[in-house]
């Protein structure tokens, strides 16, 4: 069975919806990685999985299962042990996700606290072996730091220290790297991967990286506008994409481009509250989108094992649509 | 000033340093100096881009300031067209702010949300030069349409308009007084893929059809491999490599350019370096190490380069400091 399992989840503001019914799995030491434009949905769907969506936001969905358990039906109070503790997260931005007014030390005490308690000296020497094991040089000194003093990768260090404070079965990484510097990005992905293979953990990747998450991720997840557009291994997807944003994705990267020449952009941007188009979501910027495409909305439908597209007119290999 | 207006380099630096003093203590006397940019010389052409790249900290931004006169540099030499830029009379300045202007980085912070596209758009105009109010609308609505604004913009204010948007018209602003140089410094790391590649294109326009120069400041290795002609790499406020963008990129030969380009993450799977680890971070220009400044991070450090600084050394038309490189025979 999946570790986690989410059915028709759908996140709204109002009228608006942020999260438009997604449905994908996640298995047990698989790397997922969830990719598209700012707006489209990616960092709101792993924060209704957390819980941590307030009013006005409206959380609904057919079946969102962790590890055996409902988190729709169950009490609060246990979804409160499961998250932070089974499931944890980590953001983007490390330099204010930290608790300025509080040291290191005592932000990764508190984790271990509320979730497994024990006495004091046995939470410092575990927040020691975590400060370690995220490759903080002199951990036992640096518990009493506060987070100002540390640079951001290393802040993100503390972050994913934290968040493996409980050995989760799952972490989801919310643009973890977008704040750094290359070299220090690579340090900080490699160490999640280490991580990740160690404990066997299912990591969540969300990015707008295209290149990052081919690199590190298994399976990749295509989102736009709220939407997943496409599912597909990570090998196979950027070798040839079936949907036309994927498409669009790719060919906007400057290594696919000859020097100098223009590079192919999609015109427009991620349709927001008020302009969001009939039909396919996509259709007022997608080159290939006919008559069809402006009415009826497609739906995502498996092409094959582990393979699943949103588009009337998937692309063929060779990148066209293939119009009946 | 001497008169060589065929001269192809437009912009020349020499030795430019900027050192800011470190105040400390109660009565507030200088204890030390951060050496921001430590001595980088380079030369740009006609219609060239120059990349500048490094991890932040490095000096880059430093470098854009100077460029532009935001900040006087403390020593060394600019030039434009043969004629020094640093000379302090208001002649050379108003040149200087005609000639050469900057995009900034995040286009959320460089344009004020309480004026309006077109008063922004306006402002260069009404301060250094003498055009008229509808002659400067008919100018202001000219480069609107050059960098893809419609013109019912011209009354809107900066927060109704999403972040390419926002650069296009901070773009178009740097634009206004025909510059010949514009300092890009990171203009397009706050956007999306596909809104960075529309920027892009449309720099690459402006360069094409302007013949524009751009000093283009960024830390995305794979858009410098794209739009750049000269790359230079900076660590620790100097430079390390310098060269032509293929020299630099087909054969990086400082180590830590190699580690920049090994870290930049590929799609395509044949692109992709072998991965050299790079331990530790950019360390603090405070209390820079003896030595090469980058030599605990680096893998070739031997003991020579704990001890002396590395000078940059130019193997034909492709500079690098590092005693490494020094060492062995240069391959090409």
């Amino acid at each position: 069975m999946a570790l986690l399992e989410v059915k028709e989840l759908a996140v709204q503001f109002g009228e608006f919806k942020a999260v438009d019914r997604i449905s994908y799995q996640v298995e047990q030491g698989q790397v997922v990685g969830i990719v598209g434009e700012s707006g489209s949905g990616k960092s709101v769907s792993s924060l209704a999985i957390m819980g941590l969506i307030d009013f006005p936001g409206k959380v609904t969905a057919n079946a969102l299962h962790f590890d055996g358990h409902d988190l729709k039906t169950i009490s609060e109070k246990a979804r409160r042990r499961i998250v932070g503790a089974d499931v944890a997260m980590i953001f983007q931005d490390p330099m204010t996700s930290l608790n300025p007014c509080f040291t290191v030390g005592y932000q990764i005490m508190e984790a271990i606290k509320i979730h497994h308690g024990g006495s004091k000296k046995q939470r410092r020497e575990r927040a020691i072996k975590l400060l370690n094991c995220v490759g903080i040089p002199d951990p036992a000194n640096r518990l009493n730091v506060y987070p100002h003093q540390l640079s951001g990768g290393m802040s993100q260090r503390v972050m994913i220290a934290i968040a493996i404070a409980c050995n989760p079965k799952l972490l989801i990484a919310d643009e973890p790297t977008t704040a750094l510097d290359v070299t220090i990005q690579g340090q900080i992905i490699e160490l999640l991967l280490d991580l990740q293979k160690k404990d066997n953990m299912a990591l969540v990747l969300i990015t707008h990286d295209l290149a990052l998450v081919a690199e590190a991720a298994h399976k990749i997840i295509v989102m736009y506008a709220g939407q997943i557009v496409e599912i597909g291994d990570a090998e196979v997807i950027f070798k040839s994409p079936l949907h036309p944003y994927t498409q669009a994705l790719l060919n906007s990267l400057p290594e696919f481009t000859q020097d100098k020449q223009r590079l192919a952009s999609l015109s427009g941007v991620v349709p927001g509250k008020y302009d969001r188009p009939h039909g396919c979501l996509l259709n007022p910027r997608c080159p290939y989108a006919d008559k069809q495409c402006k009415t009826v909305e497609p739906i995502l439908h498996a092409r094959s094992e582990n393979r699943q597209v949103k588009c009337h007119y998937p692309l063929s290999p060779e990148g066209n649509p293939s119009y009946e | 000033m001497n008169n060589n207006t065929d001269n192809p380099v437009l912009l020349e630096a020499k030795n430019l340093k900027q050192y800011y003093p470190v105040k400390s203590g109660l009565l507030k006397k200088q204890t030390k100096q951060v050496k921001a940019v430590d001595g980088v010389s380079f030369s740009l052409e006609k219609g060239k881009t120059l990349a500048v790249v490094g991890e932040s900290g490095c000096g880059k931004s430093s470098l854009a300031r100077m460029l532009t006169m935001i900040e006087r540099p403390t020593s060394g030499e600019l030039f434009f067209k043969g004629q020094s830029l640093l000379e302090a009379d208001p002649k050379t300045d108003k040149l200087r702010r005609q000639k050469i202007q900057i995009v900034f980085q995040n286009p959320y912070a460089s344009l004020n949300p309480r004026k309006k596209i077109g008063t922004i758009l306006e402002e260069p105009l009404l301060i250094n030069t003498e055009l008229s109010k509808s002659d400067r609308k008919a100018k202001v609505l000219a480069m609107m349409s050059k960098v893809g604004l419609k013109e019912e913009f011209y009354d809107r204010y900066p927060h109704m308009f999403s972040g390419g948007q926002r650069q296009r018209i901070a773009i178009a602003r740097g634009l206004m007084l025909d510059p010949e140089i514009v300092v890009a410094d990171e203009p397009v790391s706050a956007l999306d893929v596909s809104v960075r590649a529309q920027v892009l294109n449309l720099m690459m326009d402006l360069q094409d059809e302007l013949g524009l120069s751009y000093v283009f400041i960024s830390h995305d290795l794979s858009v410098v491999e794209h739009i750049a002609d000269d790359v230079m790499v900076m660590y620790l406020g100097r430079c390390v490599e310098q060269g032509s963008k293929n020299t630099v990129y087909d054969n990086p030969q400082h180590p830590y350019t190699q580690a920049l380009l090994s870290a930049t993450p590929r799609l395509n799977p044949d692109l992709r370096r072998e991965r050299i680890k790079l331990t530790g971070e950019l360390p603090s220009p405070l209390n820079p190490p003896k030595g090469c400044a980058f030599n605990a991070r680096c893998r070739l450090a031997f003991e020579q380069c704990t001890q002396q600084q590395p000078q940059l050394i130019d193997y034909d038309q492709h500079k690098i400091s590092c005693f490494f490189v020094e060492n062995q025979t240069y391959q090409p």
